[in-house]
């Protein structure tokens, strides 16, 4: 085995522009999402939340994207450092599907008057959470077969190929149902610069944060591969 | 103070929090990995 | 693909276990909705296509669930993954075995829910095994993939279901459409959209299983 000549190796983006980045990114958001965006018109106060709940869908949408590719690298490289990074965007991936389905239901209820609906982006977010659950599930429950990596990427790609067939299916099941009343008012919607602005930096706050905590559980997850391999390496002394 | 100041304030002592909490997580996998390096050695 | 075919049914035709298992756990599931639900408030074939595929959906994981239990716990899993036939075959074998198995359990239970629930207004058509057809070539191709992931593990029985309905929702609500359309005598046309997706679905779920077996076989 060769000997690293550096005592530490130094990660900069990782370990101090990330998280820094991060960290202003999201206070900026913050800021203007509580104290200098105006009202939107027809909304009102609540429609704030919008800010974040749209990122979060996208990044619960994307980090799927990212599961199934992390999982086609992994059956075809084998690389543990895939595996981890399939597992840890599926379980940030869980989270942020989460956040948008709690994000939802605190604007549903304003707006639409009920907590729930089985509007067709509703529906997909469940659908999407239940297969995040699903893959997570499978690899705890399978914990100490060696093979369940595999499968876990085999449901991953999957998993994937499901997401067009449950758009087409949920279409037709409820039909294309307009997430936001369409006003004739010139002045609603997003029509204030500030409110781009925001959209803007909460969308760079969520992506950064997704991308931070992806990062912090594929190094635990790897950490916990690295003890494993160990273990074993000690018993079969 | 109005409401929704009120809820500025509080989310962004919520984030600060959190940050604090996530940064300590980067120290500690960190240390593990340092540790699992010599571990290896 | 022919021969792991051949050995299935004929082990089902021996013991007949897995159909009559899932056959009574379908009864019992009628008879839950039953209790549960007002049989008078379903007596419309609009629910039957639902309750249909809602009762097959549960017992059918059943079957399906079985349908590696026996290679797993036998040994013959390795003597499987070592075998010179391709991976591809083995799911489509194991694929067919599994979809007679399903069909006939639709088979059974159709006409028995018919008459637990009610026959007002039904119009059978041709529609009706088409979308049968169809939605259990679907169910079996992710089943059959998922049964062969699951069967390795100790939480086999909870992770299948776990696995598979999460999947199945484009399926259930296609199928439940177009199984109701069939038993109210709609012609094909009024459901074309729905029968292309079910279509897509078989299409996509048998190609993904036939081509990512090789990576659930391997040892």
């Amino acid at each position: 085995m060769s000997s690293k000549t550096e005592n530490r190796v130094s990660h900069p983006w990782r370990d101090a522009a990330l998280p820094l980045l991060t960290g202003g990114f999201m206070l900026a958001a913050l800021i203007m999402i509580f104290f200098v965006v105006p009202n939107e018109k027809v909304q009102g106060v609540t429609q704030r939340i919008f800010y974040f709940h749209v990122h979060l869908a996208w990044m619960a949408f994307g980090g799927f994207g990212f599961v199934a590719i992390a999982s086609a690298w992994y059956l075809k490289t084998g690389s543990p450092r895939a595996d981890q990074l399939a597992l840890a965007n599926a379980e940030v991936g869980l989270l942020f599907t989460t956040l948008v389905l709690v994000t939802g239901a605190i604007w549903a209820r304003p707006i639409w008057g009920v907590w729930w609906t089985w509007d067709p982006r509703l529906t997909m977010s469940v659908v999407l959470w239940a297969v995040y659950a699903a893959y997570i599930m499978l690899r705890r429950l399978g914990r100490g077969d060696e093979m369940i990596t595999r499968y876990a990427a085999v449901l991953g790609i999957v998993g994937v190929l499901n997401i067009p067939i449950l758009v087409l299916a949920i279409r037709l099941w409820r039909g294309v149902h307009p997430a936001v009343v369409i006003s004739e008012d010139p002045e609603a919607g997003l029509k204030d610069p500030t409110m781009i602005w925001t959209l803007v930096i909460a969308g760079v706050a969520m992506a950064l944060l997704f991308t931070w905590l992806v990062s912090l559980r594929a190094r635990f997850a790897a950490i916990d591969d690295e003890l494993e391999t160990l273990h074993l390496e000690g018993e079969s002394r | 103070m109005n409401g929704l100041d009120f809820l500025g304030y509080a989310y962004s002592a919520v984030w600060i929090a959190f940050f604090v909490y996530l940064i300590t997580l980067g120290r500690k996998a960190s240390r593990l990995e340092e540790e699992i390096r010599e571990l290896k050695k | 693909m022919w021969q792991i075919l051949r050995k299935d049914l004929r082990i089902e035709w021996r013991t007949g276990e897995i159909l009559s298992s899932m056959l009574l756990l379908s009864l019992l599931i009628i008879l839950v909705f039953a209790f549960t639900l007002e049989p008078s408030r379903l007596r419309g074939p609009e629910f039957l296509g639902g309750l249909l595929w809602a009762t097959l959906l549960f017992s059918g994981t059943l079957a399906l669930n079985r349908s590696f239990l026996l290679e797993r716990e036998s040994g013959a899993w390795s003597a499987l993954a070592l075998a010179p036939i391709e991976p591809g075959s083995i799911y489509l074998g194991k694929l067919l075995a599994n979809l007679v198995v399903l069909l006939a359990g639709a088979g059974v239970l159709l006409p028995l829910m018919v008459l637990l629930l009610g026959t007002r207004g039904l119009q059978p058509d041709a529609l009706l095994p088409v979308s049968l057809i169809l939605g259990m070539v679907g169910f079996a191709a992710i089943g059959t993939l998922f049964s062969a992931m699951a069967s390795g593990t100790r939480a086999r029985e909870v992770l299948m279901p776990l696995l598979t309905f999460p999947f199945l929702a484009p399926l259930l609500i296609a199928a439940s459409r177009t199984t109701t359309a069939g038993l109210t005598g709609e012609p094909l046309e009024a459901v074309q959209s729905w029968l292309m997706l079910l279509g897509a679905f078989d299409l996509v779920f048998v190609v993904a299983g036939w081509l990512f077996f090789d990576y659930v076989l391997e040892d």
